[in-house]
């Protein structure tokens, strides 16, 4: 370089009018950005307080231990949830003691040992494919598969054919949920395991699976919650909607809370309403246990790295 | 060469060639690694150093579509044969990897997996003091062993690493850039510690940091690239020697520019 270029490059002047820095402007628009956000999170949060509040108004009144005790009947004062309640516990229970295996299993498998051959690569697109399949047509399946073709294991219209049905519908989430989870998990920490002599299953689960593991929970838990609440795919496949009695097992006859409300709803009575409403009110309590459970084995594991 | 010096030999790679996919990315390499020594690695970024470390334990098998050619000879077998097995090997060819990267579970727990699943038959306890002895760590850690190992400072983070790869008692150490992530003080720490390390082990380290090559390798291997016709670049090995011969009078122009600190 020329030494008479460089000096006059460092005598020049400073030429601090080639910025402009408009602070005003750029803070105004932080400003707009803040008040949007605020704006956004106010209207989804308002609507929640709506539907929340008309949702007790209406259903507090017959919210009561009768109520939640008390089998269905034609009379909407002795009508109660408890048998679509039972039927809601027994189902989530199957479904999250197959999806849990099954889905994180999968997962594991597809994102930590799975080769990437084009075998791989289709049945990859094909989940993130059945994820967004109307439930409706998982219903359908459900009652081909499960209901008909199986009926002598599942007993046609049964506790096992619904979990199954529903299995089918949030193992798509699961897996994908996993595999993010496992993805998250720094490359770092397989190679320190494996770089020690360890195999690639040594590695996962002493290592990589902890890490993921909340993670992980929380995508099965989300699925679960969803599973809470599906009401077609157990149309679709059949299950009744007035059980007088409690599931006595898998192959039982059952019906659910989201199933039971939908039939409360539709009938004319006002008094079949305000149960409906008393109805939704018991399933959100169930989500939001199933939810506090979520948070707290969350804490929990994360606690324990 | 002599035969004497032969047998004292731990590693030796024979015309060895790294492809990713189709691209070979380092050709033509002949290093012997004498044991109980030092040899440094140095040369430009992206010329093939870590490629050619990661030969040595096999970790190149975890990247899809990389390929080695060539043989490298290891107490009387050739390691890039698929039929050794990379588990049993990487149990006697440790590495520490450029970012300190401990489990995040307790310090003690950190050193005391690799011993586990390698089948460690003594006390354990026994084993973690004396590896954390060997790593120079002991007295900063002795009274926190069931602390977070993410809980150290970067130095000590690197230092567990090292006690976490003498704890399965390995022959060779690889170190790719060990020091590249910490600040002077730590550093000087880790370079006393391998002069400690060589009366034990056979320590092949990488490095950007001449003075470090030249403070504490007693071979040097420098590597330099090429532009490929397609663009691409190809490392190669320009010249492997002492390491007072490579910083007083090496064979080669581009070796004295480089260590001298003219390029790259
Ligand atoms: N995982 C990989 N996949 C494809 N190419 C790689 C990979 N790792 C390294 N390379 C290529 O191999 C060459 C050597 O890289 P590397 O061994 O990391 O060099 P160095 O450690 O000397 O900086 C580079 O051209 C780099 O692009
Ligand atoms: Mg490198």
């Amino acid at each position: 370089m020329d030494v008479n270029d460089s000096r006059s490059a460092v005598a020049s002047p400073r030429q601090t009018d080639r910025f402009r820095q408009n602070l005003p402007s750029r803070y105004s628009r932080d400003r707009v950005f803040q008040a949007s956000a605020w704006l956004a999170t106010g209207i989804a949060v308002a609507v929640l307080v709506w539907l929340l509040l008309t949702i007790l108004i209406d259903g507090v009144g017959t919210l009561n231990w009768t109520f939640i005790t008390s089998y269905p009947s034609r009379k909407p004062e002795q009508a109660g949830i408890l048998a679509a309640l039972a039927g809601t516990l027994w189902v989530m229970v199957v479904v999250a003691a197959v999806t849990f295996p099954v889905g994180v299993g999968a997962g594991i498998y597809l994102e930590e040992f799975a080769s990437d051959s084009w075998l791989t690569r289709l049945i990859e697109i094909n989940i993130s494919n059945l994820a967004g399949v109307p439930s409706i047509i998982y219903g359908l399946l459900g009652l081909a598969a499960f209901v008909r073709l199986m009926e002598p294991v599942t007993g046609g219209r049964s506790v096992l054919s619904g979990a199954l049905t529903l299995t089918l519908l949030i193992l798509p989430v699961v897996i994908v949920a996993t595999r993010e989870a496992l993805r998250a998990v720094s490359n770092s920490i397989r190679l320190a395991g494996l770089a020690l002599g360890a195999t690639q299953w040594q590695v996962v689960w002493n290592h990589v699976l902890p890490i993921a593991f909340p993670g992980i929970l929380t995508g099965v838990i989300l699925a679960l919650s969803r599973a809470i609440g599906e009401t077609a795919p157990l149309i679709a496949i059949g299950a009744l909607t007035f059980i007088p009695f409690l599931p006595e097992g898998l192959q039982s006859p059952f019906t659910v809370l989201p199933i039971q409300i939908y039939n409360w709803i539709g009938r004319p009575q006002d008094e079949f309403h305000a149960i409906a409403a008393s109805g939704i009110i018991v399933l959100m309590a169930v989500l939001l246990l199933m939810n506090t459970l979520a948070i707290y084995l969350r804490n929990r594991f994360q606690k324990s790295l | 060469m002599v035969s004497n010096t032969a047998a004292k030999l731990t590693l030796k790679a024979e015309n060895v060639s790294v492809y990713y996919g189709p691209t070979l990315a380092v050709r033509e390499v002949y290093l012997d690694i004498p044991r109980n020594q030092i040899v440094a690695l140095v040369g430009p970024s992206g010329c093939g150093k870590s490629t050619i470390l990661r030969c040595f334990n096999r970790l190149n098998d975890l990247i899809p579509g990389a390929r080695v050619e060539g043989q490298i000879h290891f107490d009387g077998r050739d390691i890039c044969d698929p039929r050794v097995d990379p588990v049993e090997l990487r149990r006697r060819v440790g590495m520490v990897f450029q970012k300190p990267n401990p489990f995040p579970k307790s310090i003690y727990e950190n050193i005391a997996f690799g011993a586990r699943i390698n089948g460690y038959q003594g006390d354990m306890d026994e084993l973690i003091e004396r590896s954390l002895k060997g790593a120079a760590l002991w007295d900063e850690v002795k009274d926190k062993l069931k602390e977070s190992g993410l809980s150290l400072s970067g130095g000590q983070q690197q230092r567990l690493c090292i006690a976490r790869a003498i704890a399965i008692e390995p022959e060779v150490i690889l170190m790719d850039e060990p020091c590249s992530a910490l600040d002077p003080i730590s550093t000087h720490k880790i370079e006393e510690l391998m002069h400690d390390l060589k009366k034990r082990y056979t320590l092949v380290i990488v490095t950007h940091n001449m003075q470090q090559a030249s403070r504490v390798s007693d071979r040097t291997a420098f590597f330099n690239a090429k532009e490929t016709a397609q663009g691409g670049k190809l490392g190669y090995l320009v010249e492997y020697d002492s390491t007072q011969r490579i910083f007083s009078d090496p064979k080669e122009e581009t070796t004295r520019d480089y260590v001298s600190g003219r390029f790259g």
